[in-house]
């Protein structure tokens, strides 16, 4: 269908692209007119000066492409891969270095860090024994699918191994980016405010997993612990829980549990 | 910006110097802030084929499914109700969309 002059013409090249959300990119040159037959009327002079090109693509196209390529990779090496998100200072790197200390035993584990700079979370894994890779953002906000592909090829995860991505500290531009990941998790800890799965709804929607960690100070905060899972069911009906305090691994066992589950089933 | 760089590779594509107009469709639970993509439009089309182009925004009103009841209604927020039934859990039918539709040059 020609959608410049609405005649009709089916001279159009239709290009379809790979990708879960890359709708078909179709391509209508009007030039390709030049010759071809009017018999209606116009009420205008016909001019063909505007050109359409209907690209049809959304904007995060080239990350979706290679979210899904991180994707593929990582289901031909077995990889479960898990993206960790939140707001700064709730306590990821705590949480990871907690995980891993305890299940690094039996459990292969790489990971990628990623903050605007510094060095100092990867040092932490590295202190661990723990093969990381740092990715500094610079003037970023949040990971996107390229960056983790480059930090994959150089941290070369072996098979059946499982990866922690921690994103960049933010409830709001990370949701947006599909890394490749097979669970995304979203950790609130106990001195945030309660209402945040309300305020920063798109982190929550998009996570499989809420983590409420710093449970070991809910005696001296206003955290109402139910109100804020009851907000992150109102955005995702869902989502699963877990209580735990990274510091005393009060609640661990269980989102081990969870982690184990998902190790064996992915 | 990638709404840039899909022009420009569109625009390379067919030999094309200078886009006359860009439609967008963006949804209003896309996240994308229309003020803050107006105030960082001209930083970020100058020097491209976009630079003198007029951008022309169909914005798409967020609608959502109740997958309790069935129905359908307009969704201001992520985490509004079914009006008929109180139910959360939901399908977003349109609203999420941020997609250059078309070039005209």
């Amino acid at each position: 269908m020609c959608t410049t002059c609405g005649c009709g013409n089916t001279d159009e090249v239709i290009i379809a692209k790979p990708g879960k959300l890359a709708g078909l990119v179709t391509e209508i040159n009007i030039t390709a007119h030049e010759g071809h037959e009017h018999f209606h009327e116009h009420p205008h002079p016909h001019v063909h000066e505007r050109n359409i090109i209907d690209v049809e693509q959304d904007i995060l196209h080239e990350n979706q492409l290679l979210a899904e390529r991180n994707r593929g990779y990582f289901l031909a090496k077995n990889i479960f891969a898990i993206n960790l998100v939140s707001s700064p200072g709730s306590g990821k790197t705590s949480l990871l270095e907690k995980t891993l200390a305890d299940l690094k035993d039996h459990i292969s584990f790489y990971v990628i860090e990623g903050d605007q700079q510094t060095m100092n979370d990867a040092n932490r894994i590295d202190a661990l024994g723990i093969p990381v890779v740092q990715i500094n953002t610079g003037k970023a906000c949040h990971l996107d699918s390229d960056m983790v592909n480059r930090a994959v090829m150089e941290l070369k995860p072996s098979e059946n191994a499982v990866l922690m991505i921690e994103n960049v500290g933010n409830l709001v531009c990370p949701a947006a980016f599909d890394l490749g990941e097979n669970a995304r998790v979203v950790i609130v800890s106990t001195t945030e405010g309660d209402d945040k799965p309300i305020k920063y709804p798109d982190m929550f929607a998009g996570s499989d997993v809420c983590i409420i960690n710093k449970i070991d100070l809910l005696p001296y905060v206003q955290f109402d612990v139910e109100k804020a899972k009851d907000y992150a069911r109102r955005v995702n009906p869902n989502i699963e829980f877990f209580e735990v305090s990274a510091i005393t691994g009060e609640g661990m066992a269980q989102w081990y549990e969870w982690l184990e589950q998902k190790i064996k089933n992915k | 910006m990638g709404i840039v760089d899909i022009a420009e590779k569109e625009a390379k594509k067919n030999g094309i110097k200078e886009i006359k107009t860009i439609n967008l469709e963006i949804g209003t639970l896309s996240g994308v802030e229309i003020d803050a993509l107006n105030f960082a439009w001209p930083m970020a089309v100058a020097g491209s084929v976009l630079e003198n182009a007029e951008k022309r925004i169909n914005i798409i009103e967020a609608r959502a499914k109740c997958l309790d009841c069935g129905t359908e209604f307009k969704l201001e927020n992520l985490f509004d109700a079914c009006p008929e039934c109180g139910s959360y859990f939901k399908e977003i039918i349109q609203g999420k969309e941020m997609r250059v539709k078309s070039l005209e040059y």
